[in-house]
C-alpha cells in the first residue's frame, strides 16, 4: 500500500523532470494528454459525478480556441485578452445549451451534444473568416516550448486538486447526490437545476480552457481537432479511467492519447493502408470496459495503490448557528382540504389537520392511505392539486422543496435515500447544506474550511446522536436498512428543523434500538422540535405521539389522542374489518 | 425561387425526408423496446449501400468477413452463457442462427457477385448480409448490459458505432460510392418533374411503414415488442424474453436501415462515414416528434427532409449546420414544458 500523497509527489516530479529526461515526441505526448486531461476531468465532474452526459465538450473547446486564433492572428489582441474573451463565450454558448436541454430528462443531452457538435464543426469548417476547413495558421505561442510545457502541466494539476477539492466539501457533496438523488437533494435545500447548470459551465469552462491553450500550444487551429469523434474520445478517456474520480480523467487520458498514437504507427502498417482504425479497438476497449469493469480503472488502481484517509473531525469546530424554535404549543402547520389525484386514483382528498409547536403528531392508517403522498405535499416534492398548506403563517404549498427547507422542514424518506457510495458522515452532513454558504471557488480553493470543520462536526455530532458513532466513517450503501433508516434521521437533524418528517422511521429496528429511538424523539421534542410521524408499529406510535390522525382512502377517518383512537370504531373496522 | 424550384426541392426533401422518417421510426422503436439510443443504425446505412455498389460492379463486399466474424463472437457468447446454464440443448439453434445462416449469406455473396445478378436479386443479398447483423450485434455488445442505464447503454452504443465504423473503413476503404439508378424513367405531372427514383423511395417508405403497423398491431411478436417497450418486466412475467425483444428490434432496425442504405445509394455518393450522419437526421427527425410518437416522428423526419433540401439551396455550405441546429427550437419547447424535479429513477449502481 502506497499513500496517495507519495504517489502524487512520484508523480509530480515525473512531470517537473520530463523535458529533461525525454524525447522532444514524447515530451509532445505528454502535452498533448494534459490537454486531453482537462476536458475529460471537467467530464468527470459533469458525467461521471452528476450524471450528466455530453459528448459535445470539443464544442467549446474549439471555440475558445479560434476566438484566441482569430484574435492573435486577425487583429493583432493579447492573448491574454483573448482567453477572456473566449472563457466568455464558452460560458455564454454553455449557459444557453443548459438551460435548454439540462431540465430535460437523462437521453436528450446526448443526443443533442452530438447535434450541436455536428452543426458547429460544418459551422468552423465552411465560415471564410475561420479559414475554412484549412484553418487559421500562425497562432502566436505563449513561450517557449518548455515554459508551455510546464504552463499546461502546472494548468491541469492545479485543476486536478482544485477539482478532487471541490469533491469534497459542501458543494461536492451535494453534486454527488445529483446523480441518483436529486429528490433528496432538493429536500434538503440544493437548487439541483441550478447545481447542474454550475457543473454544466465548469465542464464547459474547463474545455474552453484547454482549447486555449492547445491553440497557443499547436500554433494552428482547424476543424478536424474538434469533430465529432474528439467529443467521443474525450468521454471513453473519462470512463476508461474512471467516470466518478477526478485522478479518474487523468489515467483515461493518458491511455487513450498513447494508445493513439501507438496504434496510429501499428495498424496501418500490419494492414497495409492508413486511416483512423485506433478507433476499432478504442471502440473494442470500451466494450470490454462497459461489460467487466464499468466503473473505469481508477478504482481498479485505487485498491492496490492507495490507502484510504480517515477525515479528521474538530469536534472542537464552534457550533453552527442554530434556529430559533417558535414558543411550545403556538400554531405550526396547517394543512386544509389537501388533494392529490395520480390519473383516476385520488391519494388525498380533501384533508385537513393541525399541528402545534413542540408536538408529536403521529400519521397513520392503512397502506395507501395516503400518508407518504402528504409527506410529499408538505415537502413540495409533489405539487398539491387542490389545497393550501400554511407552515408558521405563510403558504408553502407550490414552493421548491429547497425553499421549503430552508424554512425549517426537513424529512426521511421511506425508501431509504441515501449516497450509498459516500460515507455516512458525508451523507450526514448534506442534511446541513443550508447552514453552511460557501460555493464552488471557495471549495477548490479549500478557502471554506472552517465552515467545513463546523458542518462535519456538527454532523458527527448528529450520527453519535442516533447512535451509530461506529459506523461513522463506512459507506453508507453497506448498513442493514435498519441502521440507513437512523442515517436519515441523522441526516434531518443536522438540517437543525423546526418541523420534522418522520416516514416509517422505526421499520427494521430491533427492539432496543426502537426503545432508543422513541427517547432521542420525545427529547427533541423537549427541546422544542416539532416531529409529524408516519409509522406502522403501533405500539411504538402509542407510547410516544402527544395525537394522532387516522388516514384511510385519503380521508381523515379520525383524530385526537392515541387512546381514544383506539377504541374509535371507525378507525378499528379500517384496521380490522366490520364487527359482524 | 420561382415555382418549379420549389417544387423540385419539396420533391428532393419528401424523397429524403422519408428516408429520415423510416430511420426515425426504427431508432423510436430501439429506444422504447430496449433503452438503447441506437447510433449504430447509421453503419448500417453505409454498409448496405456499400455492398450494393459493390455487388454491383461485381465485386464481394467485405461486410462479409464482418458478419461471419460478428456470428461467431455472438455463437461464443451463446455457447457460454448454456455451458454455464448446463442447457446445451440451446447449441444447435445458436450454431444454426449465428454460424450457418451468416456463413450461408456470405457463400451466397460469394457466388453471386462476379455473376452480376438482376438488381432484385442483388438487394436481396444486401439485405441477407446486413439484416442478420441486428441481432449479432444486439447479442455482443447490447444484450450483456441489459440492466444497465440509459447512459451506459448509450456509450455502448458509441463505442459499437466506433467498431463498425472503423470496420467500414477496413473493409471498404474511403472511397465513396454510388450505385446506379433503378429506374431513370421520369414522369411529368403538372410543371414537376418526378423521377421513378423518387417515387420509389416514397413508395417503399410507405409500405414499410404499412408493414410496420401491420406487424406491431396483428403479430404476437409486434405484441410482445409492444409489451415490452410499455413495461418491460411486466413482459418478462408473462414470458416474453428481453433478449428476444432486444433481438427482434435490432433484426427491424437493421433490416431499415439496409433498406434505407439501398434507396439512398443512387441518389448520393456514399461513403463509409456517411451513414453516421444520415442516422442522425432520423433521431433530430424523432425528436422534432418529441421522442415518443410514431407519427409525430414521422412528420418531423419530413419537416427535416423538406428543411435540408431549402437549406442547401439557400446555402449549400451550411447545410449541415441548419439542419442540426434544428434541434434547438424543440428542446425549448421541451424543455419549457417539462418539471424540473420529473427525474427518470436511474438504478442505483
Amino acid at each position: 500500500m502506497i499513500p496517495a500523497r507519495v504517489l502524487l509527489a512520484a508523480f509530480v516530479l515525473f512531470i517537473a523532470a520530463a523535458p529533461f529526461i525525454l524525447p522532444e515526441f514524447q515530451v509532445a505526448l505528454l502535452n498533448y494528454t494534459a490537454l486531453a486531461t482537462i476536458v475529460s476531468l471537467g467530464l468527470v465532474l459533469l458525467t461521471g459525478v452528476a450524471g450528466v452526459m455530453s459528448f459535445g465538450q470539443q464544442v467549446f473547446a474549439g471555440i475558445a480556441a479560434y476566438t484566441t486564433a482569430l484574435i492573435t492572428t486577425k487583429y493583432g489582441g493579447s492573448p491574454w485578452l483573448a482567453l477572456v474573451i473566449g472563457l466568455a463565450l464558452v460560458a455564454l454558448v454553455a449557459l444557453f445549451l443548459g438551460a435548454i436541454t439540462l431540465r430535460l430528462s437523462g437521453h436528450y443531452l446526448p443526443i443533442s451534444t452530438i447535434a450541436w457538435g455536428i452543426a458547429i464543426y460544418f459551422m468552423f469548417g465552411n465560415l471564410e473568416l475561420f479559414g475554412k476547413y484549412t484553418g487559421v495558421p500562425d497562432v502566436p505561442r505563449l513561450a517557449g516550448p518548455t515554459v508551455t510545457y510546464y504552463v499546461i502541466w502546472s494548468v491541469t494539476l492545479a485543476l486536478l486538486v482544485a477539482s478532487a477539492n471541490l469533491l469534497d466539501s459542501r458543494t461536492g457533496r451535494a453534486i454527488r447526490a445529483l446523480r441518483f438523488r436529486g429528490v433528496m437533494a432538493e429536500s434538503f435545500g440544493v437548487d439541483v437545476l441550478r447545481l447542474k447548470t454550475v457543473v454544466f459551465l465548469y465542464a464547459a469552462l474547463f474545455a474552453g480552457l484547454s482549447g486555449w491553450l492547445y491553440a497557443h500550444y499547436l500554433r494552428f487551429v482547424s476543424p478536424s481537432a474538434f469533430n465529432v469523434n474528439a467529443g467521443i474520445d474525450y468521454l471513453f478517456m473519462a470512463v476508461i479511467g474512471g467516470a466518478s474520480y477526478v485522478w479518474g480523467a487523468l489515467i483515461g487520458a493518458s491511455i487513450l492519447t498513447l494508445l493513439k498514437e501507438y496504434l496510429k504507427g501499428m495498424v496501418p502498417s500490419a494492414l497495409g493502408a492508413t486511416g483512423n482504425y485506433e478507433i476499432v479497438v478504442f471502440g473494442v476497449l470500451m466494450m470490454l470496459l462497459l461489460q467487466r469493469a464499468s466503473s473505469g480503472l481508477a478504482p481498479l488502481l485505487a485498491r492496490w495503490a492507495i490507502r484510504p484517509r480517515r477525515r479528521h473531525i474538530a469536534l472542537d469546530a464552534p457550533a453552527l448557528a442554530r434556529r430559533e424554535q417558535p414558543v411550545m404549543g403556538a400554531p405550526l402547520l396547517e394543512v386544509r382540504h389537501a388533494a392529490k389525484r395520480f390519473g383516476g386514483l385520488v391519494a388525498l382528498r380533501a384533508l385537513s389537520f393541525e399541528m402545534r409547536a413542540a408536538e408529536i403528531l403521529g400519521l397513520i392508517g392503512p397502506n395507501g392511505a395516503g400518508k407518504s403522498t402528504m409527506f410529499n405535499l408538505i415537502t413540495g416534492v409533489l405539487p398539491a392539486d387542490d389545497g393550501e398548506i400554511v407552515f408558521q403563517g405563510s403558504r408553502i404549498d407550490g414552493r421548491a422543496p429547497s425553499a421549503i427547507a430552508r424554512r425549517g422542514i426537513a424529512r426521511t424518506f421511506q425508501h431509504v435515500n441515501l449516497v450509498g457510495t459516500m460515507s455516512v458522515l458525508e451523507n450526514v452532513a448534506i442534511g446541513a447544506y443550508l447552514r453552511g454558504g460557501r460555493g464552488t471557488l471557495h471549495a477548490m480553493l479549500r478557502a471554506e474550511r472552517k465552515e467545513e470543520a463546523q458542518l462535519l462536526a456538527e454532523a458527527a455530532r448528529q450520527v453519535e446522536r442516533v447512535g451509530l458513532a461506529a459506523q461513522l466513517h463506512e459507506a453508507a450503501g453497506s448498513l442493514p436498512l435498519g441502521q440507513q433508516r437512523l442515517v436519515e434521521i441523522a441526516r434531518a437533524l443536522s438540517a437543525d428543523p423546526t418541523l420534522l418528517l418522520l416516514d416509517e422511521p422505526a421499520a427494521g429496528l430491533r427492539y432496543a434500538e426502537k426503545q432508543a429511538l422513541a427517547a432521542l424523539l420525545r427529547r427533541l421534542r423537549s427541546e422544542g422540535m416539532s416531529l409529524l410521524l408516519v409509522e406502522h408499529d403501533m405500539e411504538f406510535v402509542m407510547g410516544l405521539v402527544d395525537r394522532l390522525v387516522v388516514l384511510d382512502f385519503g380521508e381523515k377517518l379520525a383524530e385526537g389522542l392515541p387512546a381514544a383512537v383506539q377504541t374509535n370504531p371507525a378507525v378499528l373496522e379500517a384496521y380490522l374489518g366490520g364487527v359482524e | 425561387m420561382t415555382a418549379d424550384i420549389v417544387l423540385w426541392l419539396a420533391q428532393d426533401g419528401v424523397t429524403n425526408g422519408a428516408i429520415y422518417a423510416l430511420l426515425a421510426l426504427a431508432l423510436l422503436l430501439v429506444f422504447s423496446v430496449t433503452r438503447v439510443i441506437f447510433v449504430p443504425q447509421g453503419e448500417f446505412i453505409s454498409y448496405a449501400a456499400l455492398s450494393l455498389s459493390l455487388l454491383q460492379a461485381g465485386q464481394v463486399p467485405g461486410v462479409v468477413y464482418v458478419l461471419i466474424g460478428g456470428g461467431f463472437l455472438a455463437a461464443l457468447f451463446e455457447a457460454g452463457v448454456a455451458l454455464r446454464d448446463k442447457a446445451l440443448g440451446r447449441l444447435p439453434l445458436v450454431f444454426l442462427g449465428y454460424i450457418v445462416v451468416p456463413c450461408a449469406m456470405a457463400a451466397l455473396a460469394w457466388w453471386a457477385a462476379p455473376r452480376k445478378l438482376d438488381l432484385g436479386w442483388q438487394v436481396l443479398i444486401v439485405l441477407g448480409l446486413i439484416v442478420p447483423l441486428g441481432p449479432i450485434v444486439y447479442r455482443v455488445a447490447y444484450q450483456p448490459l441489459a440492466k444497465a442505464s440509459i447512459l451506459v447503454l448509450f456509450i455502448a452504443s458509441m463505442a459499437v458505432h466506433y467498431v463498425l465504423q472503423g470496420l467500414g473503413l477496413v473493409f471498404f476503404g474511403g472511397e465513396g460510392l454510388r450505385s446506379t439508378a433503378f429506374s431513370d424513367a421520369s414522369f411529368r405531372l403538372g410543371v414537376l418533374q418526378m423521377s421513378a427514383q423518387s417515387l420509389l423511395v416514397v413508395l417503399a417508405s410507405v409500405v414499410v411503414m404499412a408493414a410496420l403497423w401491420l406487424f406491431f398491431g396483428r403479430s404476437i411478436y409486434g405484441k410482445a415488442l409492444r409489451a415490452t417497450a410499455i413495461n418491460r418486466v411486466g413482459a418478462r412475467l408473462v414470458g416474453i424474453r428481453t433478449g428476444l425483444a432486444g433481438g427482434l428490434s435490432l433484426l427491424l432496425a437493421a433490416f431499415i436501415g439496409a433498406l434505407s442504405g439501398i434507396l439512398i445509394s443512387p441518389i448520393t455518393t456514399i461513403y463509409y462515414d456517411t451513414g453516421f450522419l444520415i442516422g442522425l437526421k432520423g433521431f433530430v427527425g424523432a425528436i422534432l416528434g418529441g421522442m415518443a410518437s410514431y407519427p409525430l416522428a414521422v412528420v418531423g423526419a419530413l419537416v427535416l427532409g423538406l428543411l435540408e433540401a431549402y437549406a442547401s439551396f439557400w446555402s449549400s455550405a451550411f447545410k449541415e449546420t441548419i439542419v442540426f441546429a434544428i434541434i434547438i427550437p424543440p428542446l425549448v419547447w421541451l424543455s419549457l414544458r417539462s418539471r424540473p424535479l420529473e427525474e427518470d429513477e436511474e438504478e442505483a449502481e
